[in-house]
């Protein structure tokens, strides 16, 4: 019974963080990049500067139509969006926010389960892009086809990097093994996993699969209502995961000053920051080209992670 | 930006500074429902008419480019000023009107007025849904006359207005009369006649110190 309530407790946080974080996010999104371009940003909803804005947005996309094209390839089509969101729950899951056990579920591989699994997300992108019987969603479904191709692979590679200078899959065990210099010497590991999560989420500068001015919004054209506003949710849930996993993998997650009392706090903090970061780079960058960006993930991410590994592989034999 | 060029990088360290320091200024957004704008002098909102100074020369819905000015009037009679003489006759306004969908905010209408009916007000909130509501009529261009502005000081060592100038000249003049008239023996005679010119200048500065208001 009180294994039970545990495992009910720890979904219910699990639940809450997923709808409330990528909220958080949304609204600073909306708040720095209005203030990155000289605007206010939403000031009304909410009466104290727009604090509601995403509520209200919330309610707006409740009430339109869900409509699906007649040609369209139903189920998949009303199965899509649903795709795109749960891994990221799922992934959530597996995160560990705290020392000593606080995560939802200690995941023994959990480096490859978390992977896996946000491989799957995009696979939401795919079916909508197929189903939609859209000549732009389908462009834009095979441009994220294309995108999860080159970036997953930078993406693997950098976090195998990490858990070969670890020497665990556990994403707890790989914050317990820390240190602070393994930010310095998985510094370019980082980076590139960063980069590769961004284009994964197709968050700018790497959203060619939605790029409104090409393709209309790509796999997402033919939807409205709350199915959109699911895909919506899945790229801000999409940031918080990527971002607390940068923080796990390569920040030391838990780890700074007294992070026997506000370890989670920590955690929280580094993940806001490199959210703040996967805002700033949207507003600073224009999009690239989608052969730039192919051109990017296999002339200069993979080759960069395949140094990393390198590095790490010397430096472990050299210290153990 | 030469010289930094040559880092790779650099040029997207830049953009990045560039956001930054964007983030940390004040934004340039007017919340404008709730705060009003701080408009400058002389703004063109909307056309006022000092309808009092209006003497239906037509001069205005004649001169303007797309013929948005609207003027109605018909012709009073007045009794002859003496006995035996002809009726003095003036234009009564009927309607004023400008339709501001077509106006095109030139000035024109108010540059070419001679006794100074037009003026222009800062006032511009009088949006309607329908656009032929946009046609004001004098009682609406009446009232915008008391949210115009008054006219901007003088620079400096600027030369005195014409019509004070011609007042004041006028008003040195009878008061030199005054005193001429005092100086001889006879009171009477001379003040009758001072009295009969006084009036008549007094009526048409009268005409322009309320164009000047």
């Amino acid at each position: 019974m009180n294994d039970t309530l545990d495992v009910v407790l720890r979904l219910i946080a699990v639940l809450v963080v997923f709808l409330v974080l990528p909220l958080l996010v949304g609204q600073t999104e909306h708040k720095v990049m209005a203030h990155m371009q000289g605007r206010l940003g939403p000031m009304y909803a909410g009466g104290f500067h727009g604090w509601a804005q995403l509520v209200a947005d919330g309610v707006k996309f409740a009430q339109k139509e869900d409509i699906v094209p007649a040609d369209a390839d139903r189920r998949v089509f009303q199965l899509a969006p649903a795709v795109a969101l749960l891994p990221y729950l799922l992934v959530l899951i597996a995160i560990p926010v705290g020392p000593d056990g606080f995560v939802g579920q200690t995941v023994d591989a959990g480096l490859i389960f978390v992977l896996a699994v946000m491989g799957v997300g995009v696979l939401g992108s795919l079916m909508a892009g197929w189903a939609s019987a859209n000549k732009f969603s389908l462009l834009g479904g095979l441009r994220t086809a294309a995108q999860l191709m080159a970036y997953e692979l930078p993406m693997l590679l950098t976090a195998a990097s990490v858990a070969m200078a670890a020497g665990t899959l556990s994403l707890p065990g790989i914050v317990d093994g820390y240190h602070w210099w393994w930010t310095p010497w998985q510094l370019v590991g980082g980076v590139v996993f960063f980069t590769a999560g961004l284009a994964e989420l197709q968050r700018p500068p790497f959203d060619m699969p939605v790029a409104d001015s090409e393709i209309i919004f790509g796999a997402y054209t033919e939807y409205t209502g709350l199915r959109f506003a699911l895909f919506l949710l899945a790229e801000y849930a999409g940031i918080v995961v990527l971002c607390a996993l940068t923080t796990v993998l390569f920040l030391g997650g838990w780890h700074g000053p007294w992070s026997g009392s506000a370890g989670w706090l920590w955690t929280l903090v580094k993940t806001a920051l490199l959210a703040f970061v996967v805002i700033w780079l949207r507003v600073s960058y224009p999009r690239l080209r989608e052969d730039q960006l192919q051109k990017l993930a296999w002339t200069v991410l993979i080759p960069l992670s395949l140094a990393q590994i390198a590095l790490t592989g010397v430096v472990k034999v050299v210290i153990s | 930006m030469a010289p930094l060029s040559g880092i790779p990088g650099s040029g997207l360290a830049k953009g990045l500074a560039v956001t930054l320091r964007t983030m940390t200024k004040r934004s340039v957004t007017a919340q404008y429902p709730d705060a009003l704008p701080e408009l400058p002098p002389r703004s063109r909102g909307v056309i006022a008419l000092f309808e009092e100074n209006c003497t239906v020369c037509m001069l205005c819905a004649r001169e303007c480019p797309d013929w948005c000015i609207y003027i109605d009037s018909h012709k009073e009679t007045a009794p002859p000023a003496a006995p035996g003489g002809r009726e003095r006759s003036r234009n009564v306004l009927d309607r004023f009107a400008i339709d501001f969908a077509l106006c095109m905010y030139c000035g024109i209408c108010i540059e070419v007025c001679p006794f100074d009916a037009l003026f222009w007000s800062p006032e511009f909130e009088y949006a309607e849904s329908d656009i032929l509501d946009l046609t004001h009529e004098r009682d609406k261009l009446r009232d915008w006359m008391w949210t115009v502005p008054a006219p901007p000081a003088l620079d400096p060592a600027a030369e005195e207005p014409k019509e004070i100038a011609a007042a004041r000249k006028a008003a040195d003049k009878a008061a030199a009369a005054a005193a001429a008239a005092a100086a001889t023996a006879e009171p009477g005679q001379g003040e009758q006649a001072e009295q009969g010119e006084q009036s008549d200048r007094s009526d048409r500065s009268d005409d322009q110190g309320k164009g000047d208001a």
